[in-house]
């Protein structure tokens, strides 16, 4: 105990006394310690950031109007009433009541739809990047710290489904599903997208494997799973996070397109691009029934994407 | 360098057998079925569905369909449409020159003004002009093309009668602008910012000091040794962007009704046509193989650090 | 007075007497994150034709940005020069257009920097980016400027120059790339060389070599040459008088010998008595404590006081001039001056 203490306190001189230093390294793990200052650096930047701070007001808004939808509109998104249909103009003055976005062609308060709406692309969104970001880290981690021919096998296999056009294979796919849900979506998105994140992973791994704290570690006689987690997956972290901030915007705006192609989550959902799809035929008449649901899509994809930006220009650190 | 050009080629025999060994799979693997489709809602006799599986080898094992769907598409016979009963190399001959000349025009466009956009935004970083430009390149890649589209077409077309709503004739480009536009937006949006990067970043550069220190005239360290230098990542981007905006013509032609191949695509996947889908879906990985290999090539002509053995 | 042949041979207002290149007062500023950073404070210079000026100090000591600035290569913003003169012949090239600027960049001073592989252009051959000097400055055709660079690689002895010729800055050692960077500032013989740092990315071997080939080819070609260094011992055997800069200013001025036998600033002082040396063997080597001074932030009164062995209240108020230094009898010591209050106990002890 008291040894601990000691070495605490070395540790917390930078430079100083190398040799209880070293010691002291290797069981608390230079990793953690490293990707701290990281992120508190990159806090740092971000609470003073405006894009940052409107971005993530704005995703904490969509994320609450995806969980409790009826917080914002009493008024059901089936609920027809064909006496209003389309003719029902957007009525700016009643900001938040039912007719305020005005209505569909089969009277259908496009306020509540809009408000439903969100819960299909959030999740949509949110499930295929976790799920792309799991894939992806494992082949890409696999790849770059074993090498030789798993990391052969791993990137032809990464080199295949990059070949395959990414909204072409997921209309093949998402067109054989009679019965879409949400799950399908993100299941048939994820199989396709996991290639980004592998790549990224992968030469990032590649890259901290070679450096001094690991090859360190590795001569103490860390075992893999230790050099794996400890050592590699912290540092890692950060490029990942980035390009999977970015992604999750990306895989909105697939989802609403796929939704728009009539494949995306079948009729029932209510989902802003299958709006979008439906109100093309009144796109001359009611341009608002296509307008509202776009800039719906829009607006969400813009917030992760500048969430996204802010977030690597802080964790970058060449851009400091 | 021919080496390296052979063994490339090579590698890219087991990624296209593999790429479209999936989309085969996906295509008949997973539920749904063509000639169901084809009879639509009506009655049918099973035995009759099962005849006419049989006549267009539906019946066999999966690997066995795609060594014999290959073999065909390697001697040039893509098949036959079941709904039409035209051969399928027709309707790529037709639709073809139809995308063709649309991304031309689309990768043209993104081409000349992005990287013009990116080069007046990158020249003087943080500027308002370059948090400006920053910004609408974020709107536009956060508009997925279909909502770019109805809204341009919206505007252009029924508002103010600019532009014709759909393409009659694709060979008429004053029509295929609109589609073009629309379709280059996202790339677009990613050159521009990619060439404001590399610019701003080699603006600060050693050499760049170097060449002023020269006393060279502005108009040469920009054009010659900025510009020489920040287009490198550019141009390689966007020979890979030339097989993304073929793909993303299937939501273009879609609203603009151009007949190309993404329409004939999309109407062959509602009808389950496992063949054209896949016909058209190999020539697309064959063009992104090629542009893949052909971007690594001249990534080594553009730069002489570079160097394949 | 060596200036007199060099007037011969180069007409414009150059007047005799007045040296190739005059400092004056210069002052220059960056804005940052942080404030406005006091890069350069006053800064007092001359260097003449054949004559050979060593400018010493720490990184942020303000010795390259006054380079900079005479190269008008500051980039402007955040670069200010809110005072002072620099004169070139004769004229003040502050009160000149870019444009008159730009042809006497390179044609008449040229600069070397300290690391060639990033201040060579990689995607350029070297035979380009030589040969660049001659289109732009003389117009010369393409073939013309081509066997000039050829000419200029034999002349800095680089081994197979024409075979070489199209080759890419990467290809080179790294002395060879220096070798270069010189042929390049050599190639339309200015009358002024800056080199900054130009050997400190050299394994030492081949510093001695690129040192010894840039001083005789100062020698045939009677340039004026400013070598700034951090490194005491690449000075001695070149320069003809050394400058130290601290903090944006001109601490101590002398003849190169005379500043090796008898510093007369504390600064001067401890940093030759911080470099290693075999009769010391065994010892622990002198380090000036602390560190150098923020920028934005400068001391008040002289700049080194917080760091000053010497220091008394007068250090921390007032801000020490350029004093002349005599002797301890008041005999005359040529181009010798010390900004310290106390120069007279540190050259007298």
């Amino acid at each position: 105990m008291p040894d601990k203490t000691i070495a605490a306190k070395v540790d917390a001189l930078p430079g100083d006394t190398a040799s209880t230093a070293g010691v002291v390294v290797t069981d608390s793990g230079p990793a953690p310690e490293k990707a701290r200052s990281l992120w508190s650096d990159a806090w740092h930047d971000l609470r003073r950031n405006p894009l940052f701070l409107v971005s993530a007001v704005l995703i904490v808004f969509l994320l609450v109007m995806a969980i409790w939808p009826g917080l914002f509109t009493g008024t059901s998104p089936t609920h027809a009433d064909l006496a209003k249909h389309y003719l029902g103009k957007p009525n700016w003055g009643h900001v938040f009541a039912g007719d305020w976005l005005g209505y569909d062609v089969q009277g259908r308060s496009i306020y509540a739809r809009v408000v439903y709406g969100a819960r299909a692309s959030i999740t949509v969104g949110v499930g295929v990047t976790v799920a792309v970001t799991v894939i992806g880290t494992i082949i890409g981690m696999v790849a770059g710290y074993f090498g030789g021919w798993t990391d052969t096998l791993l990137s032809r296999v990464t080199d295949i489904f990059l070949g395959i056009p990414f909204l072409l294979g997921a209309l093949v796919i998402l067109n054989s599903f009679d019965d879409r849900t949400v799950w399908v979506v993100i299941m048939a998105l994820a199989f396709l997208g996991w290639t980004q994140i592998a790549r990224v992973a992968r030469g990032a791994v590649i890259t901290i494997k070679q450096s001094d704290y690991v090859v360190a570690a590795k001569a103490l006689g860390a075992s893999t799973s230790r050099i794996m987690f400890r050592h590699i997956l912290p540092n890692a972290v950060a490029p990942i996070i980035v390009v999977a901030t970015i992604a999750l915007g990306g895989y909105i705006a697939a989802e609403a397109t796929l939704s728009f192609l009539g494949v995306g989550l079948g009729d029932s959902a209510v989902s802003w691009g299958g709006d979008v799809a439906r109100g093309r035929e009144q796109l001359r008449i009611a341009p608002h029934t296509l307008i509202i649901p776009s800039v719906m899509v829009s607006i969400t994809v813009l917030s992760f994407l500048m969430f996204g930006d802010a977030v690597r220009n802080a964790l970058d650190p060449k851009l400091r | 360098m021919g080496r390296y050009v052979a063994r490339r080629l090579l590698q890219m025999i087991p990624v296209f057998i593999g790429s479209t060994l999936i989309i085969f799979c996906m295509m008949y693997a997973l539920p749904g079925d063509p000639v169901r489709a084809m009879m639509g809602d009506q009655a049918y006799d099973p035995s009759v569905v099962a005849s006419i599986k049989k006549d267009l080898g539906l019946d066999q094992p999966l690997l066995q369909q795609y060594v014999h769907y290959m073999t065909g598409l390697l001697h040039g016979d893509f098949g036959t449409q079941i709904a039409s009963q035209r051969p399928i190399s027709d309707v790529i001959a037709d639709a073809f020159p139809v995308t063709i000349r649309l991304t031309v025009f689309a990768f043209t466009f993104v081409t000349l003004v992005g990287i013009g956009l990116g080069v007046i935004a990158g020249l003087r970083p943080d500027t308002l002009r370059d948090r400006g430009l920053l910004t609408l390149t974020l709107v536009l890649v956060s508009m997925p093309s279909f909502v770019l589209g109805f809204l341009l077409q919206y505007l252009l077309a029924f508002k103010w009668s600019v532009t014709t709503p759909t393409v009659t004739d694709s060979t008429n480009f004053s029509q295929l602008a609109l589609p073009a536009i629309v379709l280059g937006s996202l790339s677009l949006a990613y050159v521009a910012r990619l060439t404001r990067t590399s610019i701003a970043e080699n603006l600060r550069s050693d050499y760049m000091r170097t060449a002023i220190a020269k006393g060279l005239p502005r108009r040469r360290v920009i054009g010659v040794h900025l510009l020489r230098n920040s287009l490198i990542p550019v141009v390689t981007f966007l020979g890979i962007e030339l097989g993304s905006l073929m793909t993303g013509a299937i939501v273009t032609e879609g609203i603009f009704n151009v007949r190309g191949i993404g329409v004939e695509i999309y109407e062959a996947l509602t009808r389950r046509e496992g063949a054209t889908v896949v016909g058209i879906a190999s020539l697309m990985v064959l063009i992104y193989l090629a542009a893949s290999l052909i971007v690594d090539l001249l990534y080594a002509v553009l730069d002489p650090r570079i160097r394949y053995a | 007075m060596t200036i007199i042949d060099e007037t011969a041979e180069s007409p414009g207002p150059q007047e005799t007497g007045r040296p190739l290149l005059e400092v004056r007062d210069l002052h220059v500023e960056f804005s940052t994150r942080d404030g406005v950073a006091k890069a350069v404070n006053g800064v007092n210079y001359s260097v003449a034709a054949g004559e050979t000026l060593a400018v010493l100090g720490e990184s942020g000591s303000g010795k390259s940005v006054t380079a900079q600035a005479i190269m008008g290569i500051l980039d402007m913003p955040p670069g200010r020069i809110p005072k002072g003169e620099i004169f070139f012949r004769g004229q003040d090239m502050l009160k000149m257009s870019g444009e008159e600027r730009r042809k006497i960049r390179g044609n008449r001073i040229a600069m070397i920097f300290q690391d060639a592989l990033s201040s060579l252009n990689p995607v350029l051959s070297v035979g380009y980016q030589l040969g660049e000097m001659f289109r732009v400055h003389q117009g010369m055709s393409k073939k013309d400027a081509k066997a000039k660079s050829i000419e200029l690689m034999d002349r800095v002895k680089i081994p197979a120059a024409a075979a070489r010729v199209n080759d890419y800055p990467h290809q080179f050692s790294g002395g060879m790339r220096q070798r270069i960077m010189i042929a390049m500032a050599l190639a339309l013989e200015p009358d002024l060389i800056i080199a900054d740092e130009p050997t400190t990315a050299l394994d030492v071997t081949v510093q001695a070599q690129v040192m010894d080939l840039l001083a005789e080819l100062q020698r045939e070609y009677h340039m004026g040459l400013i070598l700034i260094t951090h490194d005491l011992g690449v000075v001695a055997d070149v320069a003809d008088k050394i400058a130290v800069m601290y903090a944006g200013r001109i601490v101590e001025t002398a003849p190169v010998h005379e500043l090796y036998k008898r510093p007369a600033h504390p600064y001067t002082k401890g940093l030759l008595d911080s470099i290693p040396r075999l009769d010391q063997k065994g010892q622990e080597l002198y380090a000036i404590k602390g560190l150098p001074p923020n920028l934005t932030r400068i001391p008040s009164g002289c700049a080194f006081n917080p760091r000053c062995p010497q220091a008394q209240d007068v250090c921390r108020t007032d801000i020490p001039l350029l004093f002349p230094v005599t002797e301890r009898d008041g005999g005359e010591l040529v181009g010798r001056g010390s900004a310290c209050h106390f120069w007279k106990e540190t050259i007298h002890g």
